[in-house]
């Protein structure tokens, strides 16, 4: 279900914790399956709980308990700007208002032509660089000005 | 970021976080000292009592004394983590440690273990911060590559093995047991204590959690005496602290000074009001900080005791800082939905009460605000306040009291007017992008 | 030990004893939900804060440990300030839909919303909806009402062994569910109901049918296997609605299996035989119970007379009680054959003779908890005693290691130390390995009858048995249903009982139902030189009486026993249900009361004898089966039928005392075994966990579960290219004569050449015994 590549990824997380406690690697294990495979169906999850030998209800409890983890569908690019208060006050907002008018959807919408999608996101712990979005869950981006959104925009479009 | 002090003296950047710098910065010399010198661990534990090191994750515990927790001839595994589960709005100073200084960090958790006896050890990262998790494994291999973790550390018979974990969203994690559970693979849901983590930890064993700016301070002290650090600061508010000042100021960041720098300084240091406003209000120490009026805040000096007094907390040391054209009910919205999302669902005051909270505010806010909306707060709050495992439900509580309590009047303008006494272009110009200078 | 001051009483505690546990033990009640005495301490619902001297804030009373000297008030002002807080979020979000919540009238919430609720709330927002979730046929959910407690969660986890439920998402969207679109499949599983504080998890086949204040509350106990589980019956207008625990702690603590709780829906079925029913020319009529029983009584005379009394055999079932089974042994002996049984299942009988009494579990089932070794042979545990199981499973958390000897390893969802995968032809060599090797661990003599049998060469694996048993404290060694109906059983008894004297530990048997030991107290077993049920059915009888047995589906060859049945000139059933296969082979049924509807008595696996009164009156012309053999040996004037109730049956079937005649040992007998190397398949049966009785066949809702769609049959990867077919294919399997075709899957628990079949099953009713060779071809 998974690539070679994603298996071994998650082999050496596994490594990383006593032997007996291969359940500590689920948090890396579903970041992993996510990057491969975009998102988290039901599957991937119980294959995820079964190469950790743990309960599939107990790997869907942690897939749907840390809000990065996608539980259905997202598009090529996942967008999340953080709106908390200290961005807020550095514009994060209107980041977040630009994007929506770019992209023509609103937050947890997906681009009909399954590029982007945007979510709202609670504190990165980059407050002082506000306004912040994240791309794919991994690349944080820093004072977001109108042109600098256009600028990721246009380079993730080809992506 | 903007840095004098300790952590982050002498950095530059992106540019030199590798092992060389960190060594030409003086980095190591305090383990090898403790290696080469073979100093006891009690040793170690005195100086760090001295330092009088208080916990710069937010509740400020005395490091030296948590350490002293630790069972020394525990017969089993000993584990050691560190918390960089740094979600609280307004705090972002780990995630600069980490990038900019990996290895002091690394430095100050390999000590800690030889201090304690704790032969594992984890790093547990914010999610969020990902590119930072990557750094420090990076830091990690390299570290390992140089006799400086792993087995047989530097020659000697101490070994410790230290990994990165990374969290992926979920604020509650930044408590210290719920970011065991979620070490150990599950839901990050407080535990309830006692037992306390010295005691049951990680996968059960004894345990001890700092905060990554307190082990970064670890080397320092070993390397300048604990007393030398705590006359860095004043009394019983040992050392220098990383401030993250974010919100209406000119220059937004961390700003490490020593403990009972005046805010005003701080302010300056940030570069003052953001188009010269007027500063209307001041959350010292991270989201769940009671805020104070700016007044009261321009007479405090930044260390423990002196916003304590003041009737807030220092926390983590998150300054968020709001100017006139903020309305204090959309912010409390704003705050109060936030732990809304983020409580764990565990303890019932805390999982019905967040949600009730942040609909009562959003109402007020959305002008269907009612007259004893104000009391049903308070009295919500109280509900929740010591009444739940961990202080999620007391963090989700502070704010609404704090800002009833200094800006009542705002709230009730909203009630009575069905609007906001700052009127939403004001707001709208006061909270525009924010361009670096 | 430790002293504490709670609402002004003094009381002292165990170390390690938390608030909760002190107020329990001075009888002071703390209103609480997702505390139990059974599951770990959540401390979530914060329900129990109650004040504590010198703490700042109110404490959870289920997670605070007592500290000497501490003061506790549980109804101060500042602790009902705290709980009824609590009590006001649970309610903000729990929907108003009491009038029509299966919880009411037993609800926790609605309990102690009365307390401590508000007479209005202050909750003026839109309420929280929960979708509900398909648990399986057992549990019903209204998900819109959880607490999130988390019992149901840890329930599963800890009790069942199985996590099965989560609490997934986070905050207010907290829910409690399966992994998506799993149901909950544990023969453990209407626990949650009776755990479930509220109205969220409640019992889906009682759904809607009664308001629990008008139901009647009668206790009883369970009919199934062999722990005699303690129930409480609930009936209305004298139809058994629900079972519940009825707490016993020394048995079925305040759990039930499945089974127990939910076969009752067996008791309506339309296969009730509710009228007496007579064959005349091959077609069968209703009668009056005079007739019929005149028609039972002239035709055993006559057969009697005709054939001599050997001619006539009685076979029941071990779910029948003491009273029933004493009497038709005294019936059947009043004849003058002494050819009774109830034993339906066994097919190894050499033992006969040499018992030194009626076989147990050889200790009580509360000690189970302190063993710390134990060896389990042949058997189906979780299956087939599922709280025996769960009791096991407790006990391995707290250090007991477990070993077992199996055909076909099933999931106990426990720590299994040691496991030996063997044929049952194989388990006797086996068991002589580890006689060898533990004499060799304990430097102690085999015992001489078999000294000469034990092979020098050991397995590591059979050693590794040898020394887990050796270095226990407290060790027993049981015998499981599989290795008391094995062709062997008579060896693998000798071997265990050697095992266990060597090891210094208990020897027990599991026992396979309800009365497996009364039926031995009772005498429903050939004593002076009768047949045992095996010989009743090869050398066929004239006339047979049946008691509670269904001629396909209870027998150890149910092929063997419908011919034996249907050719005999007379059949007398006495039976709760009809069915085709009784029709076919009885010429006169007679409806007998099943345990809901007449008072009896088993004895449990530990020799417990436990009494139960008829919780509702018989369905139709039904009639207590004591009684019905009572009229029969009055009808026949024999003496000794005068008993005007069932307990006067009890008294004179029983001897007094709790535990008369009850011995594992067997005395006298040779050890005599033939290794011979099995060519072919060996056929290993497990009953399945609802097909063991007439009662629970019967029940509509477990018939739905995941357990009761389990496959027919099963072999390993081998064996299944041995026969040349992949998993999921149709088989034809055969056994003498009767060919049956069922589908076949993979399953590599099972041991090599052995193919797993299950019994008691209509697919493979025409087969013939449950051990021994079978053949399997493609189809």
């Amino acid at each position: 279900m998974l690539s070679q590549e994603s298996l071994q990824q998650i082999d050496r997380e596994i490594a990383k914790y006593p032997p007996d406690q291969k359940q500590s690697a689920v948090m890396s294990a579903l970041r992993i399956a996510q990057v491969e495979k975009g998102w988290l169906p039901k599957e991937l999850i119980e294959f995820v709980a079964s190469y950790l030998d743990m309960p599939a209800i107990a790997a869907y409890e942690v897939a749907s308990f840390y809000n990065m983890y996608d539980l259905e569908p997202v598009g090529r690019h996942k967008i999340t700007v953080c709106t908390n208060l200290p961005c807020a006050l550095s514009g994060g907002v209107h980041a977040a208002d630009y994007l929506k008018e770019k992209l023509g959807i609103e937050f947890n919408e997906t681009t009909p032509d399954g590029k982007f999608t945007l979510k709202e996101g609670e504190c990165m712990g980059a407050c002082g660089d506000a306004p912040v979005m994240l791309v794919n869950n991994h690349h944080m981006c820093s004072w977001m000005t109108k042109e600098k959104i256009d600028q990721i925009l246009a380079e993730l479009e080809s992506k | 970021m903007s840095a004098s002090g300790l952590i982050l003296a002498g950095v530059d950047g992106d540019r030199t976080w590798g092992l060389q710098d960190y060594v030409a910065r003086g980095g190591y010399s305090a383990l090898r000292k403790i290696i080469s010198e073979k100093i006891p661990p009690e040793t170690i534990i005195a100086e760090l009592k001295a330092s009088s090191l208080r916990g710069r994750g937010g509740a400020g515990f005395p490091t030296g004394l948590k350490w002293s927790f630790m069972p020394r001839s525990f017969p089993g595994a000993k584990y050691l983590a560190c918390n960089s589960d740094e979600g609280e709005p307004g705090t972002f100073k780990d995630r600069d440690i980490l990038r900019y200084n990996p290895h002091t960090v690394i430095e100050g958790m390999t000590i800690a273990a030889y201090a304690m006896g704790c032969e594992r050890g984890y790093n547990y990262i914010h999610g969020e911060i990902f590119e930072v998790y990557e750094r420090f494994e990076a830091a990690l291999a390299e570290a390992r590559a140089a006799g400086l973790l792993g087995q047989k550390i530097l020659g000697s018979e101490f070994s410790f093995e230290l990994f990165a974990h990374h969290g992926y969203g979920a604020y509650i994690c930044g408590e210290e047991t719920a970011l065991l559970e979620s070490i150990e693979g599950k839901k990050g849901q407080p535990r309830f204590k006692p037992p306390f983590p010295a005691s049951y930890g990680l996968y059960g064993k004894p345990t001890t959690i700092n905060n990554t700016e307190t082990f970064a301070s670890v080397p320092f002290i070993i390397n300048m005496g604990g007393e030398g650090f705590l006359n860095l600061g004043k009394p019983n508010n040992g050392g220098t602290k990383l401030f993250s000042v974010s919100g209406h100021v000119n220059r937004p960041g961390n700003y490490e000074i020593a403990m009972g720098t005046p805010f005003a300084e701080l302010l300056e240091m940030a570069g003052g009001m953001r188009g010269g406003r007027k500063l209307k209000a001041v959350i010292p120490g991270g989201s769940s900080a009671p805020v104070l009026s700016g007044s009261v805040m321009m007479d405090c000096t930044m260390d423990y005791d002196s916003i304590s007094k003041a009737g807030s907390m220092l926390g983590s040391g998150a300054v968020i800082v709001m100017d006139e054209t903020t309305c204090m009910v959309k912010a409390l919205e704003r705050l109060s939905y936030f732990y809304f999302e983020e409580s764990c669902g565990q303890c019932t005051p805390c999982r019905e009460g967040t949600g009730w909270l942040y609909r009562v505010v959003h109402r007020i806010e959305n002008g269907l605000g009612r007259k004893e909306d104000l009391d049903l707060l308070n009295s919500v709050t109280g509900n929740i306040m010591g009444r739940t495992i961990c202080a999620l439900g007391d963090a989700a509580s502070m704010p609404v009291q704090s800002f009833i309590k200094h800006f009542g009047s705002e709230f009730e303008y909203h009630i009575e007017n069905k609007k906001c006494l700052v009127p939403p272009e004001v707001q709208y110009e006061g909270s525009q992008i924010y361009v670096r200078p | 030990m430790l002293e504490i001051e709670i609402d002004g009483k003094q009381v002292t505690v165990e170390d390690g004893s938390t608030i909760m546990d002190a107020a329990t033990k001075i009888g002071a009640f703390v209103p609480h939900f997702c505390y139990h005495k059974k599951l770990s301490i959540a401390a979530s619902c914060r329900m129990c804060l109650v004040q504590v001297e010198k703490a700042p804030k109110p404490l959870p009373a289920c997670a605070t440990p007592v500290t000497n000297g501490m003061k506790v008030w549980t109804r101060s002002e500042q602790a009902v300030k705290a709980q009824k807080g609590v009590m006001e979020f649970l309610l903000i979000n729990h929907p108003l839909d009491c009038p029509i919540c299966d919880q009411g009238g037993e609800c926790q919430l609605q309990d102690l919303a009365v307390g401590y609720g508000g007479s209005q709330s202050r909750y003026e927002e839109e309420k929280r909806v929960v979708l509900n979730k398909n648990l399986g046929p057992l549990v019903a959910t209204d998900m819109t009402r959880c607490i999130n407690c988390t019992r149901c969660v840890r329930f599963t986890t800890e009790i069942a062994g199985e996590m099965e439920l989560g609490q997934a998402f986070r905050g207010e969207h907290a829910e409690i569910m399966p992994f998506v679109e799993k149901t909950v499949d544990s023969e453990l599983s209407g626990n949650i109901i009776d755990l479930c504080p509220v109205g969220a998890l409640t019992s889906k086949p009682f759904r809607f049918a009664a308001r629990t204040w008008e139901l009647a509350r009668r206790k009883s106990v369970s009919p199934h296997d062999s722990l005699g589980s303690n129930l409480i019956v609930q009936v209305k207008h004298d139809v058994v609605k629900r079972v519940l625990p009825l707490e016993n702690e020394d048995i079925n603590e305040c759990w039930l299996s499945d089974k127990d709780r939910f076969s009752y829906e067996g008791l309506n079925s339309d296969d009730r035989l509710t009228v007496p029913m007579l064959k005349q020319d091959g077609v069968w009529k209703e009668t009056d119970w005079q007739t019929a029983l005149e028609f039972a009584a002239n035709g055993l005379r006559k057969t009697a007379k005709q054939n001599g009394p050997d001619s006539i055999g009685a076979l029941a079932s071990p779910h029948t009680s003491v009273e029933e089974l004493y009497l038709l042994q005294k019936f059947t002996r009043a004849i003058g054959s002494d050819s009774v049984d109830f034993r339906l299942r066994q097919s190894d009988f050499r033992a006969d003779g040499f018992r030194e009494g009626a076989p147990w579990l050889g200790m009580p089932i509360n000690e189970v908890s302190g063993l710390d070794r134990l060896f389990v042979i042949g058997s189906f545990l979780r299956k087939d005693t599922p709280l025996l199981a769960q009791r096991v499973r407790q006990a391995a958390k707290r250090g007991l290691h477990v070993s077992a000897l199996n055909a076909s390893a099933e999931e106990w969802l426990l720590p299994v130390r040691n496991r030996v995968l063997a044929a049952p032809s194989v388990f006797v060599p086996v068991l002589l390995q580890v006689v060898g090797a533990l004499a060799a661990e304990k430097g102690v003599a085999v015992a001489e009858h078999l000294a000469a049998a034990v092979p020098s060469a050991v397995s590591e694996e059979a050693r590794a048995i040898a020394q887990s048993l050796a270095s226990g404290r407290k060790v027993a060694v049981w015998l499981g249903n599989l290795a008391v109906q094995s062709e062997y059983a008579t060896e693998i008894h000798q071997l265990a009982e050697e095992i266990a004297r060597l090891a210094e530990g208990a020897f027990g048997i599991i026992g396979e139902a309800a009365n497996s030991v009364g039926g031995y107290l009772a005498k429903a077993i050939p004593l002076v030189g009768g047949l045992n049920a095996r010989q009743m059915l090869e050398q066929p009888r004239k006339a047979y009486l049946l008691l509670n047995a269904e001629p396909d589906l209870d027998f150890a060859n149910p092929a063997l026993a419908q011919a034996a049945l249907g050719a005999a000139p007379l059949v007398i059933s006495l039976s709760a249900f009809k069915s085709p296969a009784l029709f076919a082979a009885a010429d006169v049924l007679l409806p007998i009361a099943p345990f809901t509807e007449t008072s009896g008595t088993f004895v449990n696996c530990e020799g417990r004898a436990q009494n139960f009164n008829a919780v509702a009156r018989p369905v139709g012309e039904t009639r207590p089966g004591w009684k019905v053999l009572r009229v029969l040996g009055n009808l026949l004037e024999f003496e000794g039928f005068e008993q005007n109730d069932s307990d006067a049956v009890a008294k004179e079937a029983l001897a007094d005392g709790d535990r008369p005649d009850l011995g594992n040992r067997l005395f006298g007998l040779e050890f005599k075994f033939a290794d011979q190397a099995f060519t072919g398949f060996e056929r290993v049966s497990d009953v399945p966990i609802y097909a063991a009785d007439p009662l629970v066949r019967r029940a509509p809702s477990l018939q739905k579960t995941r357990d009761a769609k389990a496959p027919i049959a099963r072999a390993n990867a081998a064996t299944l290219a041995a026969i040349g077919v992949e998993s999921g294919a149709r088989v034809r399997l055969k056994q003498g004569e009767g060919v049956a075709e069922v589908q076949i899957v993979v399953d590599d628990t099972v041991a090599a050449n052995c193919v797993r079949v299950a019994a008691a099953t209509a697919a493979t009713a025409v087969l013939g015994a449950m051990c021994g060779e079978i053949s399997v071809e493609r189809v």
